[in-house]
């Protein structure tokens, strides 16, 4: 009997263990370092300064000063604020897009399929940068479609507008290089539907709009919703594309950080800054789980 | 006028003819079964009733109106799905409530009307349950009060007892004829089982490769089956390859090769020399450690080859000295012995003249 109830015990940390060990070496222990970091005060030369004074008049320890700088600027919250509207946009209108795209190829001949997601994932096989860079191209505004845009715009009345170096361009570079995150969650999801679902509703005399909001929408929400988390995390920390496309107004969160790790060199601000982040993506993710779980009892 | 009425419908899937020219009147209020093997263009036609295809030639009537152009989701007609295809994120309610909401009822007539089917299939304090939390049969019985709550014109059943086990399939077809006398509603029932078909139908249609072989009342279809196919797929038979010897107006006269000779009924259109076969049911062979001469009879001497026991009946396979094989069906509720022969045992087959029904092949 104690045998057994060893073997069993054995059993489950060769079962649990190894997953164990591996998130808290690579998840666990750097993010304490970071929450550690965040509490300390910059070296003189960036980096972190000594925990314990070895100078005399040298701030060493532990301080909560960064926090209470984040919140003494305005700013900062409001490019948290920026940063999340940006994200939520991007998911949206990538979730716009890749829908029908996703129910195009769930309905297609079984044999096209894989090659039509071969045709989604395509873009992968070359380098983010250099498809981001061909966004200036295509923006910038001596292209076409800038001329295009514009000479339309004048119809209107309305005078050119430089595409490039804009929130537009953020936003259309965000969709681009995060729309296949939403469109390949979305097609597993849909791909497994049994048509006769569809049929069922016909027959019991749901018209087309029907048979989609009553019975394809909600049956695809698992496929939504990790399509949005798939889009939406990436972007809230995406740096290089606000970089590259963004104008000066155009800093997000991740500039940010990156901006105190590599620019100003302050380590413990930067930290502070992913904390924050952390939390208010956990916080959101809580609140959606609490209201989805709601929407399911209903 | 006919609720339903299937004028020469003809479908075709390339060279295939799924539906071959059928025409099939159904009655209000009747329990129909469209009756045949996988293939035979049962579901086809059920389809086509549905509007979920199209007929290539011929007409389908609903009260005397073409159904060409009406979508499925405008047709009075609902269809219990073989798989029975509930929503899964909907509770038994949310299913059920489905085609009152999509008619635009009000809520309160939606409550009412729930409550009353649920009632109907004994799942009143199933409401708030999700499908993958039932069984099987209360599955199906979701599905149903689905079908019904609505009051449809038709309610279309596509093998709806296939996926359950035997035992609560008997339970349901007697459910299912209690509810359909209860409702009132026109019920077309799809099986390949002739069982299901035989307890549950007023009249059947037996289906083979597209065409109507047979369309009549179960007990009549059973007993005077009109060609080798359907005597051969209702039911167990014993079939005997025949030649016509004599053909009087009261009998025949006929020659089983390798048997000898046999009186049949009289048969209309049978003529001397005309080969067919002679269908025999099982109960109608008896079977005897030996048989008086009597004149009436047919007989022949053979030996137990095996036999089935199954409870009520035992069914024995006779090789005759002869060397055709025959099945006799013999009831055990005789008192004393329940077994009556051993294998090898030395018997005597024999059936009245006037059973066996002569075929054409």
């Amino acid at each position: 009997m104690i045998n057994l109830l060893n073997t069993t015990r054995v059993t489950k940390w060769l079962v649990s263990g190894p997953p164990f060990l591996y998130l808290t070496l690579f998840f666990l222990l750097p993010s304490l370092i970071m929450v550690v970091a965040s509490f300390r005060y910059p070296g003189d030369y960036g980096g972190l300064a000594p925990l314990f004074g070895v100078e005399p008049g040298k701030e060493t320890g532990l301080t909560l000063e960064t926090y209470r700088f984040f919140f003494s600027d305005f700013i900062y919250t409001q490019i948290f604020i920026k940063s999340f509207g940006v994200a939520m946009a991007s998911t949206l209108v990538c979730l716009l897009m890749a829908y029908p795209l996703a129910l195009l190829i769930a309905h297609s001949p079984r044999k096209h399929r894989d090659f039509m997601v071969l045709l989604v994932i395509l873009p992968f096989a070359s380098n983010f940068l250099i498809r981001v860079y061909a966004w200036m191209i295509i923006l910038g505004p001596q292209s076409a479609f800038s001329l295009a845009v514009n000479h339309l715009l004048g119809w209107f009345g309305i005078a050119p507008v430089p595409l490039l170096f804009s929130s537009f361009a953020v936003l259309v570079g965000m969709v681009y290089v995060h729309l296949p995150f939403m469109v390949l969650p979305l097609y597993t999801n849909l791909e497994k539907h049994d048509p006769v679902l569809l049929d069922a509703a016909q027959d019991l005399g749901a018209n087309a709009w029907n048979r989609f909001w009553k019975v394809t929408w909600p049956l695809s929400l698992p496929g939504v919703y990790s399509g949005a988390a798939l889009v939406f995390i990436p972007v809230l920390g995406m740096f290089a594309i606000p970089d590259i496309l963004g104008g000066t107004g155009d800093i997000l969160i991740g500039n940010l950080i990156k901006d105190q790790f590599l620019g100003t060199r302050d380590w413990p601000f930067g930290s502070t800054l992913s904390i924050m982040l952390t939390i208010a993506v956990l916080l959101l993710a809580g609140i959606t789980a609490m209201i989805s779980r709601q929407g399911v009892r209903q | 006028m006919a609720l339903l009425e299937i004028r020469n419908v003809t479908r075709r899937f390339g060279d295939l003819v799924a539906v071959d020219n059928v025409s099939i009147n159904i009655e209000a209020g009747e329990f129909f079964t469209l009756l045949g093997p996988s293939g035979c263009g049962k579901t086809t036609l059920l389809r086509m009733i549905a509007g979920f295809d199209l007929p290539d030639g011929g007409q389908i009537l609903l009260d005397g109106k073409d159904l060409a152009g009406t979508p499925p989701e405008k047709r009075p007609i609902h269809t219990v799905f073989q798989s029975y295809a509930l929503f899964p994120h909907m509770t038994v309610t949310g299913n059920v409530s489905f085609p009152l909401k999509m008619a635009g009822k009000s809520p309160d007539e939606i409550a009412v009307k729930v409550k009353e089917v649920l009632d109907l299939v004994h799942l009143s304090d199933k409401g708030e349950s999700f499908p993958h939390e039932l069984s099987g049969g209360q599955k199906q019985r979701v599905a149903l009060a689905r079908g019904l709550v609505n009051r449809p014109r038709l309610l279309m059943l596509d093998e709806p007892l296939g996926a359950l086990d035997a035992k609560l399939r008997e339970e349901m077809q007697i459910e299912l004829i209690t509810l359909q006398r209860d409702v009132g509603i026109t019920f077309v029932f799809v099986t390949h089982s002739q069982a299901e078909a035989l307890a549950l139908s007023h009249r059947i249609a037996v289906m083979n490769a597209g065409r109507i072989e047979q369309m009549d009342e179960p007990s009549k279809i059973y007993s005077f089956p009109v060609n080798r196919f359907v005597a051969d797929f209702i039911g167990r038979i014993n079939i005997l390859q025949a030649e016509v010897l004599e053909a009087a107006p009261d009998h025949l006269r006929i020659r089983i090769p390798g048997m000898g000779e046999v009186r049949a009924p009289a048969k209309t259109g049978a003529a001397r020399g005309q080969k067919g076969v002679l269908a025999l049911r099982p109960e109608q062979v008896r079977i005897a450690a030996k048989i008086d001469d009597v004149a009436d009879e047919n007989h022949f001497p053979g030996k137990v080859r095996d036999f089935l026991y199954v409870g009520d009946i035992t069914t024995y396979i006779v090789d005759l000295n002869n060397g055709a094989r025959i099945e006799a069906l013999l009831p055990n509720s005789a008192t004393g012995r329940a077994k009556f022969f051993e294998i090898g045992d030395a018997v005597k087959v024999a059936w009245p003249k006037d059973a066996g029904l002569f075929l054409n092949d």
